[in-house]
């Protein structure tokens, strides 16, 4: 049975990873985005995006359903989230200190409590086969979309939206943007600070769950080759905007995946150099968006790597 | 606001105030430190992996093997998961020798023998060291030091035949970390199994380039499931993601290092695992007994040093039949999977007309070419 | 804040002392508190907390053995803590020195092999260099797309150091490959004259002393010369700095540069002392460990030193730890993430505590 695609199989697998690689970093950079747009910085996402793979995987184990993970996932990034917000809050304690810490901390905990669970195998969450209308397996495939997908990008609109007509996105920017301006207006800064930490942990928790409840649907101690790390990058690389991290997460699933599609097409030299092509793409494209005028624009104001 | 506090550097420093409260309160703590359990008469045998140690791959089954030693009378094992290729394992293995009176270690990671091995053995020359995959030499290397591994090449081969047998694509699928020469002689031999059945059969290969990277792995399997391989296989620390990924594309799968059947019941063909339990067992004995243990250890499926999974319920009865007569062939001793007249990818001539290299040959520990029939290159 | 509150106030007495001990005492005080919830997290897992100080003391800084242990480990530390504490006196973010560290550690294995007839005294130092070069390059790199492009560089360093990664990886399979490296490939190996060894009397490489050095003239650098001066105005407020006609741009690739150079060396050491050639092994984590330790240390150069040996006595004694309380590895992660959360959590205390607050 031919169903050889010949240089085909390089757009679609782009495609396919693009979906399919694209889930936690969406994710974990919406979330990161609700943080720094009220003017915290959360590097602990790694961290939490670990543990809520562990701690949904664990969940789905013991309960028999993946969403039971995917709500525990969720609210175990949420506590990891409210810690680091907690934190924060106190006088002159550095948050990317304090984030970097958090990452060590949150994998070690779902390293450590994560032992017995790496044996088990567990419920994976639902697709939707949105390919069936083809008789290509390649592109059903390719076309097989986890719900938390078409969650991430609904979640991508609602957040864009919400930040720019409603009102806690407005008090939401207000706080990123002046701490004084905050005050003025009566709101208490650092409560909203940390909850929008909290709720960016929440986000990432899940983007970690599917790691383990979907693809590569499996807990092991190698689960993340550092996405959180690069998801937090990515929301400056979006400047900021829940849509573009949609693009950015986009952009950087289907790079990931031109390396081993190249190769299944005979490409085989140097394939090191198409591991590295989603890192050099998103440099590439923050190079040519960026000039040092206009350099942080849509920057709120109070994020400090940015000040 | 400035990112970092503009505080003047304190006359005291932190440094000192450190250092002397490590001192203080490390001389109490010591005193009343229990003393480590040693075996009285018996050995304590150390071990160390590059990982962690339930991978369900590569550390898992010298894990597997350890928990043998530990069931033996008189001998204490101690264990180090997660011990990177770096200054790190010696400083494990001294740590296991200084202060766990360690005397046999069993080093499972290829990249701990150089230099980490061979830094430490001139040192300690009452210690055995065992090194998984290495090649020790007579002459170039230490006495005390040793090398051992398994012909699973012959595994990937019987792996193959059902993978022949099952194939209806024609095509299988290897996803492998790095192109050296123990995972090419796995390729090979996987491939020439699956030809043994039908000459036609092609086996794509993806490199993923690292030896644990969950995400490659998927992104490998996908393609070659994308690219029409039916059957699948791997080389790379642990083959949990791509059995899982390749069973849900529907796809079938061959085992490799340990057991993966619980995680495909269906799709699961067979596998080649390793039986270091065994090695392990019989080289502690020896030990024990006050014999020496060769320098150089290698075994294949006759020695049981490598064993393979039941077969799954995929295979077809033929297709049994089949493989259980290869592999009693194997057993027997004698059998080349790399024999002549055979090219590779490139169009060399590999080996002519009648030439065959048996599993033990050590030219086969050089292999740098993919054979024919194989779609991907060494580099 | 209180020290320098405590500068103007001249000699008060007691007061004082109490004072000039604040930022010591807090620190420890908060080492000691994540000891304690460590502590009580053990206790949930059924083990003793007693115990397992006992093994860190005895795995990291009980006796000569493990000093060594701890030395050797903090060695590249030091230089990797460098890398990110030299730019952020700029109020620049890097967390890219990993990269600088694995490629400086190619290019000292790359250039091994044409300098290998050389004798050492010549071959070293040049290997040395070419590691700095390349290092200070690529950290330079995005001090100047940080400068010149305005592309924040915890992004753009993050993002190099993966990319210099894959190019290691690219260039040990393939064009630097020595063919006799058949399952770990690796760049030639050095020959003999060109291998950096061990301090006389210990176990540790030389690696260490240039850290420490390196770590002295960096603090030299920053605290009492002009271009640190300078660099500490920037630092505190760009525009200032600009308007007061310093040449910012000098500085931010200058230090950047310098940072990425002495991870560079740090690359250096592990082909040099410890590996003996160039490979995949070289991206062992250094790089994020430094980031930790330069934090920790509030980029204050000297105090690096403490710190990374610190952290280096935790990862020693973990192999011990492991092994006597069966314990999983991750514990040592979760004692380390505890007690640095709990020291950079003290910086809230500064100027709080009742204790060392002015009476009256």
């Amino acid at each position: 049975m031919e169903n050889d695609l010949g240089l085909w199989a390089v757009p679609l697998a782009v495609i396919g990873g693009a979906i399919r690689v694209s889930t936690p970093i969406l994710f974990v950079s919406l979330g990161e985005t609700l943080t720094e747009r009220s003017g915290r910085i959360n590097l602990g996402l790694e961290g939490t995006l670990v543990l809520g793979a562990m701690t949904g995987y664990a969940t789905a184990v013991m309960t028999g359903s993946p969403w039971a993970g995917v709500a525990v996932a969720a609210l175990a990034g949420a506590l990891f989230g409210l810690l680091h917000g907690l934190i924060c809050s106190m006088a002159r304690v550095n948050d990317i200190a304090i984030g970097i810490a958090m990452m060590l901390l949150g994998t070690g905990l779902a390293f450590y409590f994560g032992k017995p669970f790496i044996q088990p195998a567990a419920p994976d969450l639902p697709a939707i086969p949105l390919g069936g209308w083809s008789s290509l397996p390649q592109v059903q495939s390719a076309l097989n979309v986890n719900v938390l997908f078409l969650i991430g990008i609904a979640a991508a609109l609602a957040l864009a939206w919400a930040l720019r007509s409603t009102r806690p996105g407005l008090i939401l920017r207000v706080v990123g943007d002046s701490t004084d301006a905050a005050r003025a207006m009566g709101l208490n800064p650092a409560l909203i600070r940390t909850a929008a930490t909290a709720l960016g942990g929440a986000f990432a928790g899940v983007g970690g769950a599917y790691l383990s409840l979907y693809y590569p649907g499996s807990w092991n101690e190698g689960i993340s080759s550092g996405q959180g790390l690069m998801a937090v990058a990515l929301v400056i690389f979006a400047r900021w905007s829940p849509v573009n991290c949609l693009w950015a997460a986009l952009l950087f699933g289907g790079a990931g995946a031109l390396g081993p599609a190249l190769q299944s097409v005979g490409v085989t030299q140097g394939y090191y150099l198409f591991y590295a092509a989603p890192y050099v793409l998103t440099l590439g494209v923050l190079i040519a968006t960026s000039s040092s005028s206009r350099a942080l624009a849509g920057a709120p104001g109070e994020l400090s790597i940015t000040k | 606001m400035p990112l970092f506090n503009a505080r003047p550097t304190p006359t005291l420093s932190r440094r000192d105030l450190l250092r002397g409260t490590a001192a203080l309160g490390g001389a109490a703590a010591l005193s009343a430190l229990p003393r480590p359990l040693r075996a009285q008469s018996g050995l304590t045998v150390g071990f160390l992996y590059v990982g962690p140690r339930d991978d369900f791959g590569y550390n898992q089954s010298h894990a597997l093997g350890a928990a043998a030693v530990k069931a033996m009378e008189g001998v204490t094992v101690v264990e180090e998961e997660n011990v990177p290729e770096t200054n790190d394992v010696q400083q494990s293995m001294e740590s296991m020798i200084n202060l766990d009176g360690a005397t046999l270690l069993f080093p499972t990671s290829f990249g701990y023998f150089d230099p980490h091995i061979l830094t430490l053995a001139p040192k300690y020359t009452d210690v055995r060291f065992e090194h998984c995959g290495g090649l020790w030499s007579e002459g170039k290397h230490p006495a005390n030091a040793g090398s051992y591994f398994g012909y699973i090449g012959m595994g990937q081969y019987l792996n193959g035949v059902a993978a022949g047998h099952v194939t209806k694509s024609k095509k299988i699928g290897f996803v492998a970390a790095k192109p050296i020469p123990q995972v090419l002689l796995n390729i090979n031999s996987f491939l020439l199994g699956a030809r043994a059945v039908d000459p036609t059969i092609t086996c794509q290969v993806i490199f993923t380039g690292e030896w644990s990277l969950a995400v490659k792995e998927a992104e490998a399997t996908h393609a070659l499931v994308d690219a029409g391989c039916d059957v699948i296989t791997c080389h790379v620390d642990g083959p949990k993601v791509v059995v899982e990924v390749a069973a849900g594309r529907e796809a079938f799968v061959g085992g490799y290092h340990a057991d993966q059947s619980s995680l495909a019941p269906q799709q699961y063909l067979t596998g080649a695992e390793w039986n270091w339990a065994k090695v392990y067992t019989d080289m502690v004995t020896a030990t024990l007994k006050g014999e020496p243990i060769p320098n150089f250890v290698r075994g294949g499926l006759a020695e049981g040093f490598v064993k393979m999974s039941p077969l799954g319920p995929a295979v077809p009865d033929a297709g049994r039949a089949h493989f259980e007569a290869v592999k009693a062939e194997i057993e027997k001793g004698g059998f080349s999977v790399i024999k002549g007249p055979l090219k590779d990818n490139q169009g060399n001539v590999v080996a002519t007309e009648g030439q065959a290299f048996l599993e033990t040959d050590p030219v086969l520990e050089g292999m740098g070419y993919l054979v024919d029939g194989v779609l991907g290159a060494t580099s | 804040m209180a020290v320098a509150e405590q500068g103007m106030q001249g000699a008060g007495g007691g007061l004082a002392l109490l004072r000039r001990a604040e930022p010591v005492a807090i620190p420890v005080l908060a080492l000691l508190a994540g000891l304690m919830v460590f502590g009580l997290f053990l206790l949930t897992q059924g083990r003793s907390p007693l115990a397992f100080l006992a093994y860190v003391w005895q795995g990291g800084f009980g006796s000569a053995f493990s000093w060594q242990n701890t030395l050797t480990r903090a060695a590249p530390l030091l230089m990797a803590a460098l890398c990110v504490a030299l730019p952020a006196r700029l109020g620049l973010v890097v967390i890219g020195g990993e990269g600088a560290i694995v490629l400086g550690g190619v290019a000292a294995g790359a250039v091994a092999l044409p300098l290998a007839a050389m004798p050492g005294a010549v071959g070293i130092p040049l290997m040395a260099m070419a590691a700095m070069a390349v290092g200070g390059l690529w950290i330079g790199a995005a001090g100047a797309l940080r400068h010149y492009r305005g592309v924040n560089e915890t992004i753009s360093s993050l993002l190099l150091s993966y990319i210099a990664i894959a190019l290691m990886n690219h260039l040990v399979e393939g064009p630097l490959r020595d063919p006799a490296s058949l399952n770990k490939p690796s760049t030639a190996p050095l020959t003999e004259a060109l291998r950096v060894g061990e301090l006389p009397g210990l176990s540790v490489h030389w690696g260490l002393i240039f850290g420490i050095l390196a770590c002295i003239v960096a603090w030299v650098l920053v605290e009492r010369t002009t271009w640190g001066f300078a660099a500490r105005i920037a630092g505190g407020n760009v525009r200032a700095a600009q308007v007061q006609g310093l040449p910012v741009g000098k500085l931010i690739l200058g230090f950047a540069a310098l940072g990425g150079a002495f991870a560079g060396l740090a690359g250096f050491f592990e082909v040099a002392a410890v590996h003996g050639s160039a490979n995949a092994s070289l991206a062992a984590g250094y790089g994020y460990t430094g980031i930790l330790i330069a934090f920790l240390a509030r980029h204050n150069a000297l105090a690096i030193i403490p710190v990374a040996i610190l952290l280096a006595g935790f990862d020693a004694s973990s192999g011990l730890v492991q092994r006597r309380m069966d314990l999983p590895d991750a514990t040592m992660q979760v004692l380390q993430g505890i007690v640095f959360m709990a020291i950079l959590m003290s910086d809230a205390a500064y100027g709080r505590l009742p204790f060392f607050k002015a009476k009256g």
